[in-house]
């Protein structure tokens, strides 16, 4: 038993050691910033982003990710992609789920409803790693707040200021697009492949999306929505995965503005209060 | 607690009950007429901010554990329910986890106010011992807190901090393995640990309880960091200061909620939104940034124990600070060399926070040496020698005296006026 905490610490100090080097070692680029409709104060989802988002993620990531903690009913919530319930409800159907033990004590399946949870592609992890050259795909549903990059000094001063909180989804929209051939002197092993965003720069996922892998909803011009492209369906998905993370940003940003205005008026009247109670004193304003 | 016990209940049933538990009485003289100096800046309200805190805390956390499964296997799912399923569920969280950053601001405030006004100097030791008890149940609490989402920071940041323990000679590893409940950071770990983090806030509420009642024998130190002497020196607590704290408890209210609903997760760490997995070490266990400059002290000592006994006697010597300071001027405002020094020594704190985010690695590691060097240089050499050879500005004769600008070369007066040493205080 020993050992094995001798080993636990080991690895331990090798983590709190190594990872530095390990990140300094490799060239990682800084993701370019995205103009997201729900960044800063007043943040609020774009419906048909997200809509497209999930659009992408259904038919592409979702193949291999799973969005375990994602329910079919939240997509009808307020503050999201603004699905109907009856599409919610057809969407769902399209789905089995394992249910049970019915009377006769057996396990069955049955068509998802709006209150199942996302199903997993793959029945365990082992499975999914076996299926993805050794690599399980990680889950989607927290991964816009999983992920990101470190700002340094002083950015993440001004970042509380700005209220730039977006790292994690300006990260993925980069890194879905950001495969490239390697650099000379980098050997990429087989069945990985090199993305310049990807923290040590080989990823285990092969490029997921391709220009118009994807077929949006048509406008009333009879073009579709927004570009069929790679960068396009990056963001959007990245949009989708943001509101997957954070289902009540909408919600959380208004009361925010509400409370601040409050407290802004209350810190006031209490300023004048104790001015005027403290006039009489010698020596104070 | 002391004060002028001046509350005559008005009532029949006031009467009545005051004659068999008078605690409207102790309330009235504690809260109501207590006599605060009359100088007292806005760093004197950082004490009420922190009872609001502690309040707050248990009140969110109450409610979150009505919500949260403390078990390996189903705590990071039940994180996520709170945060989308439970409703306000992700108010709750997102006030509980930025109230404990909060909670730290204003307590290193409070510290820093104690430090630089003398407030440990006699006679109140015993109500700055208090608070360094205090401070080190806050920090066992948010370190447990850390753990209960079971993200992989939680998971990492428990393996590398109960590890710590084991380099203790001969009880070491049975520390650890009680710590653990088992052979590793486990579901015993995750359950004592809430257990734990349930329990303490109100032991801190407890020993809150003596410190205010600590506080309330000599009452507030001042600015000047002379004594009361005649009622012109005193307000009574209401109206005076219960309009004060209420205002900077608003302002500081505004800096929460800007995080807590703008910025949720800035003082996060984004791996603590992977679930635990024993089988993957992070790139970088970092702590939580209130524990950043411990943490720096620790890895700048290259040996285990020796870091580890460090770290934990940073804290510590703040226990000894009453007697390692000799000055007899108790306020760091009529000592200037005091005051570089001083500030050098908060600069410090925040460069050892900073360093200890970082590998430790190269520059970092020299850096976090000579740093820890000075944090402890300061309490050991800097505060026993600067009060034998250090001329401090004379004092006003009272603090009514201070705040009128009569005598004494106070705030108000040209500073350098260097007169002899004075004797009082």
């Amino acid at each position: 038993m020993k050992s094995i905490k001798t080993l636990i610490a080991i690895v331990a100090l090798a983590g709190l050691t190594s990872g530095a080097a390990f990140a300094q070692s490799h060239e990682r680029e800084i993701p370019p910033r995205v103009t997201w409709s729900f960044s800063g104060p007043f943040g609020t989802y774009d419906e048909t982003q997200l809509q497209r988002g999930f659009k992408v993620f259904h038919e592409v990531c979702s193949n291999c990710h799973s969005l375990n903690k994602i329910a079919f009913r939240t997509l009808a919530e307020k503050g999201g992609p603004g699905f109907t319930k009856e599409q919610v409800t057809a969407l769902a159907a399209t789905y089995k789920v394992k249910d049970g033990p019915n009377d006769a004590g057996d396990m069955f399946e049955r068509p998802a409803r709006p209150a199942d949870f996302w199903p997993a592609p793959f029945p365990n992890k082992q499975a999914a790693a076996a299926a993805n050259g050794g690599a399980a795909p990680p889950d989607f549903s927290v991964i816009a707040k999983a992920r990101t990059y470190e700002r340094g000094f002083p950015w993440f001063v001004f970042d509380i200021f700005t209220q730039y909180q977006e790292q994690g989804v300006d990260y993925i929209a980069s890194l879905l697009p950001g495969y490239e051939e390697p650099p000379a002197g980098v050997t990429v092993p087989d069945g990985k492949y090199y993305n310049k965003y990807f923290p040590g720069n080989v990823i285990s996922m092969p490029p997921p999306l391709q220009d118009g892998a994807v077929t949006y909803l048509k406008g009333p011009d009879g073009k579709p929505q927004a570009p069929e492209t790679v960068q396009q369906y990056a963001k959007d998905v990245a949009a989708f995965l943001m509101w997957a993370a954070e289902p009540h940003m909408e919600q959380r940003k208004e009361i925010a503005f509400r409370v601040l205005v409050f407290l802004l008026v209350f810190a006031g009247l209490l300023y004048f209060t104790k001015k005027k109670i403290w006039a009489n004193v010698e020596g104070h304003a | 607690m002391s004060g002028h016990s001046t509350y005559v209940p008005k009532s029949a049933v006031g009467k009545w009950f005051e004659s068999r538990l008078p605690i409207m009485g102790l309330i009235h003289s504690s809260f109501v007429v207590f006599p605060n100096p009359r100088n007292l800046n806005y760093f004197w309200t950082f004490g009420g901010i922190l009872a609001f805190m502690l309040v707050s805390q248990i009140v969110t956390g109450v409610v979150l554990a009505m919500h949260y499964t403390a078990h390996a296997d189903m705590a990071f799912n039940s994180v996520e329910l709170i945060m989308r399923d439970v409703n306000y569920g992700w108010m709750l969280r997102y006030l509980h986890a930025n109230g404990a950053s909060m909670f730290f601001i204003a307590v290193y405030v409070h510290i820093f106010r104690g430090l630089y006004y003398g407030s440990y100097k006699a006679p109140r030791e015993v109500l700055w011992i208090l608070g360094v008890i205090i401070f080190l149940l806050m920090m066992a609490t948010a370190f447990m807190g850390y753990v209960l989402p079971w993200g992989q920071m939680s998971f990492w940041g428990a393996t590398v901090i109960t590890n710590l323990f084991s380099a203790i000679p001969g009880v070491g590893e049975v520390i650890v393995s009680y710590l653990w409940g088992g052979y590793s950071v486990s579901n015993p770990t995750l359950n004592r640990f809430f257990s734990l983090h349930y329990l303490l806030p109100f032991m801190i509420a407890g020993v809150v309880v003596l410190h205010i009642w600590a506080l309330h024998v000599p009452g507030s130190n001042n600015p000047s960091g002379i004594e009361k002497k005649t009622d012109k020196d005193v307000l009574p607590f209401h109206p005076y200061f219960t309009v004060k704290d209420a205002f900077a408890l608003s302002c500081f209210l505004m800096v929460y909620v800007w995080f807590a609903f703008y910025i949720p997760n800035f003082l996060g760490h984004a791996d603590n939104y992977i679930e635990a997995n024993p089988a993957v070490t992070p790139a970088h266990i970092v702590p939580e940034w209130y524990f950043l400059p411990f943490y720096a002290i620790l890895r700048a000592i290259p040996d285990k124990l020796l870091g580890v006994l460090a770290m934990f006697g940073s804290i510590a010597i703040m226990v000894v600070v009453p007697w390692l300071d000799t000055s007899k001027v108790r306020s760091g405002n009529y000592r200037p060399v005091f005051q570089v020094f001083f500030w050098l020594f908060a600069i410090n704190a925040v460069i050892l926070g900073w360093l200890g985010s970082k590998p430790p690695e190269g520059m970092y590691v020299i850096a976090s040496r000579i740093c820890t060097v000075y944090y402890f240089a300061y309490y050991i050499l800097v505060l026993p020698l600067l009060g034998l050879f250090e001329t401090p500005k004379s004092l006003p004769a009272s603090i009514a005296d201070s705040v009128l600008g009569k005598g004494g070369s106070g705030s108000a007066m040209a500073s350098g006026a260097a007169a002899s040493p004075s004797t009082k205080g």
